[in-house]
């Protein structure tokens, strides 16, 4: 009797054979789920305006300001499934931001030289240890003293801002380094139209790789394989949706003013067919931010343990893991992502004002619980958070390029939150 | 005596266990040779599982001398413990239910690829080969394990003590969860690791199960031990009574026993 039950929970029950379908290409359908959504929003909106929104320009443009919180998302989606949160985040973007800027406008002009070739790189360095060590000591208290971590960084909110206030008295400082400011995005911090060719190929053959590499690790040990036809299906969509987003980046052309003073500039003729601008450095910065931590948390330790914290925190205790230690590391990450993220912020703004970053947290925490991040603890997805980023981003500039601007924004957003989340409680409680 | 001391797998001393003002187990000592099973035995919250948790490194007693193969050792965290071949099957299972059953199992040992990343594949191969063992029906090893039935999340946890070549395991209410066919399961592992030289602290409300498979059985009244005894130098009876009144049949009065005979 056990064994009738146990078999029929096992085996998929007889089904539709499209959604039999659907299964064999084992697509995460929450991931799915976000998708679909945006997609819906940009078309929503290219409907409402006739079109004129669904230019490459709009696209990109979305996308590039979506990245300073989608990067902080990445992190604080760790931290949530642990079981904590982080309201300091757009206080330490605003600690950093600050330091940034004077480190490119008075500290480093003095120490090494104007305009020094390595004036971006250590200025992102210093600003990147800095959220790291603002992170470690908040994580410090929360994990080894054990603070709650609502308290500990509602205190980091309050505080942070105080020293960013403290630092240059209120005053915005101004301009970034010309290397800098290409972290922030526009034709000049764009890769070009070869060079975004090479990422989509580069991307493409990735996804092919680990296709044939965890079918032949399966074989290896004798599981159940994805039908053929199903791989080939997710590599063909996949290399298909890579190529036409770098389509997309490479339809958008530097504006003619601006092309004509790079022709000067560099001696090089404009291309006849316009000058491509292509992925934009901060889609690339957050590319690789969203790649190295979904690894980590899907492929190393320090990602298991976070989720099974997250699960159950006495087990994860009792399994032995330095669960303290695992809790502190993810605020030394969202730290060092808080620096990344003011970093791109300060470039694309040219310079810190006393209130870059502020209100951040709260769009960090919808983003991640737009994208699948449940409070409940254990569960999340990096590539959802980000997703979720994304699409508060094409709501925002949505609204304002119909000409709704300010409160009705954030009416939106709102209600985009609770909605997102209303839905998928339903579906939870439906799934058991 | 001809026979030869034996130098006992576990030897726990004098152990101390408070929390706050309550004294959960007091000046407790007991011992486990190989290839034996000690049923320890008592009412809620007598101190059983406490003072396993002592041994099993999940809680630091706060006085006393726990001794391994003759040797003090210090086990301050689960750890220390599992670097003694001490393994726990909790009365809570301590499952993470949104990881699925080979992350459980391997949790906090995880197989690792050469590149330093986990080897989901092999921990996958594994768990199969283990689970076959334990009960064939298990099936499902990409589910979180909140999906599964209480059965096999018992499976899981027995999987993962016996998994790490255990020399010492605690079992803190094995068969709480299961149906009787999976209960005997358990018994037949429990008999199989006997012969294979582990020493096993089996806690158990079950007086059939502790008598049916223990060698030795500790009453636990109070937080302290009222007795350790011969399974055949006993009748479960005898062992109920201590178990309500906290004292040796023979040191109980007669009008005590009477009484018990009235409530029974």
């Amino acid at each position: 009797m056990t064994n009738a039950a146990e078999s029929a929970v096992a085996e998929p029950t007889p089904q539709s054979s499209s959604l039999r379908g659907w299964r064999a290409l084992e697509i995460d359908l929450r991931l799915f789920g976000i998708v679909i959504a945006l997609v819906g929003i940009i078309l929503g909106f290219g409907l409402l305006t006739g079109g004129r929104f669904l230019t490459p320009v709009n696209l990109i443009n979305l996308t590039v300001q979506a990245v300073s919180v989608a990067i902080i998302a990445t992190g604080m989606t760790l931290i949530i499934v642990s079981r904590n949160i982080d309201l300091s985040v757009g206080s330490i973007v605003g600690v950093v931001g600050m330091t940034l800027a004077l480190m490119m406008t008075q500290i480093l002009p003095n120490a090494i030289g104007f305009d020094h070739p390595l004036t971006w790189l250590i200025s992102l360095l210093v600003g990147m240890a800095l959220g790291a060590v603002i992170g470690g000591f908040q994580g410090a208290i929360i994990a080894y003293i054990g603070v709650p971590s609502f308290i500990v960084t509602l205190g980091g909110l309050l505080a942070w801002r105080g020293v960013t206030f403290g630092i240059t008295q209120g005053v915005t400082i101004a301009p970034v380094d010309p290397i800098f400011r290409l972290l922030g995005g526009g034709p000049r911090g764009s890769i070009g139209g070869t060079a975004s060719w090479v990422v989509g190929i580069i991307v493409c053959v990735a996804v092919v790789a680990l296709l044939a590499y965890n079918r032949r690790r399966r074989r290896q040990f004798g599981f159940a394989l994805r039908p053929m036809w199903a791989e080939i299906t997710l590599a063909v969509l996949g290399c298909a949706i890579v190529l036409g987003l770098v389509y997309i980046a490479n339809s958008y052309l530097w504006p003619a003013a601006l092309a004509r003073q790079w022709s000067q500039e560099t001696g090089q003729p404009i291309p006849p067919g316009g000058l491509q601008a292509g992925i934009p450095w901060p889609v690339i910065v957050l590319l690789l931010v969203t790649l190295v931590m979904t690894f980590i948390a899907t492929r190393r330790r320090f990602g298991r343990y976070v989720f099974a914290i997250g699960g159950n925190p006495e087990a994860a205790e009792l399994g032995g893991i330095n669960t303290r230690w695992t809790i502190m590391k993810t605020f030394i990450l969202i730290g060092l992502l808080c620096g990344l993220s003011a970093a791109i912020t300060a470039a694309r703004i040219d310079g810190a004002t006393l209130d870059l970053g502020a209100g951040y947290e709260l769009y960090v925490i919808a983003a991640c619980v737009i994208g699948g991040t449940s409070f409940a603890g254990g569960i999340g997805t990096i590539p959802g958070s980000v997703l979720g980023a994304i699409l508060m981003a094409s709501l925002a500039y949505g609204l304002s390029f119909i000409g709704l601007v300010g409160p009705i924004q954030d009416v939106v957003a709102g209600i985009v939150l609770v909605t997102a989340v209303g839905l998928d409680t339903v579906n939870r409680r439906r799934a058991g | 005596m001809v026979v030869a001391e034996r130098v006992p797998l576990v030897e726990m001393r004098g152990i101390n266990v408070a929390f706050g003002g309550i004294h959960a187990v007091r000046d407790v000592s007991i011992d486990l040779f190989e290839g034996e099973v000690v049923g320890i035995v008592g009412g809620n919250g007598a101190g059983k599982s406490t003072l396993m948790r002592a041994l099993s490194g999940a809680h630091k007693p706060d006085s006393g001398e726990i001794l391994i193969n003759g040797q003090v050792q210090s086990i301050s965290s689960p750890r220390d413990a599992k670097g003694l071949n001490i393994e726990t099957i909790y009365q809570t299972l301590a499952l993470a239910d949104n990881i699925d059953a080979p992350a459980n199992l391997f949790l906090g040992r995880e197989l690792m690829t050469r590149w330093g990343t986990m080897d989901d594949s092999a921990m996958e191969d594994q768990t199969r080969k283990v689970m076959k063992r334990i009960n064939p029906n298990f099936t499902n090893f990409t589910s979180p394990v909140k999906s599964l039935s209480g059965g096999q999340r018992q499976a899981i946890a027995i999987a993962r003590a016996i998994h790490f070549n255990a020399k010492i395991l605690i079992m803190d209410e094995p068969t709480a969860a299961l149906g009787p066919a999976e209960t005997a399961q358990v018994r037949d592992q429990i008999r199989h690791l006997k012969t294979e030289g582990v020493g096993i602290f089996l806690i158990s409300h079950d007086i059939h199960d502790v008598f049916d498979l223990s060698d030795r059985i500790s009453v636990m009244y109070h937080g302290r031990i009222v007795d350790t005894v011969d399974k055949n130098s006993v009748t479960p009876d005898e062992i109920v009574s201590m178990i309500i009144l906290g004292k040796r049949p023979d040191q109980a009065t007669a009008t005590e026993l009477e009484q018990l005979e009235l409530h029974t």
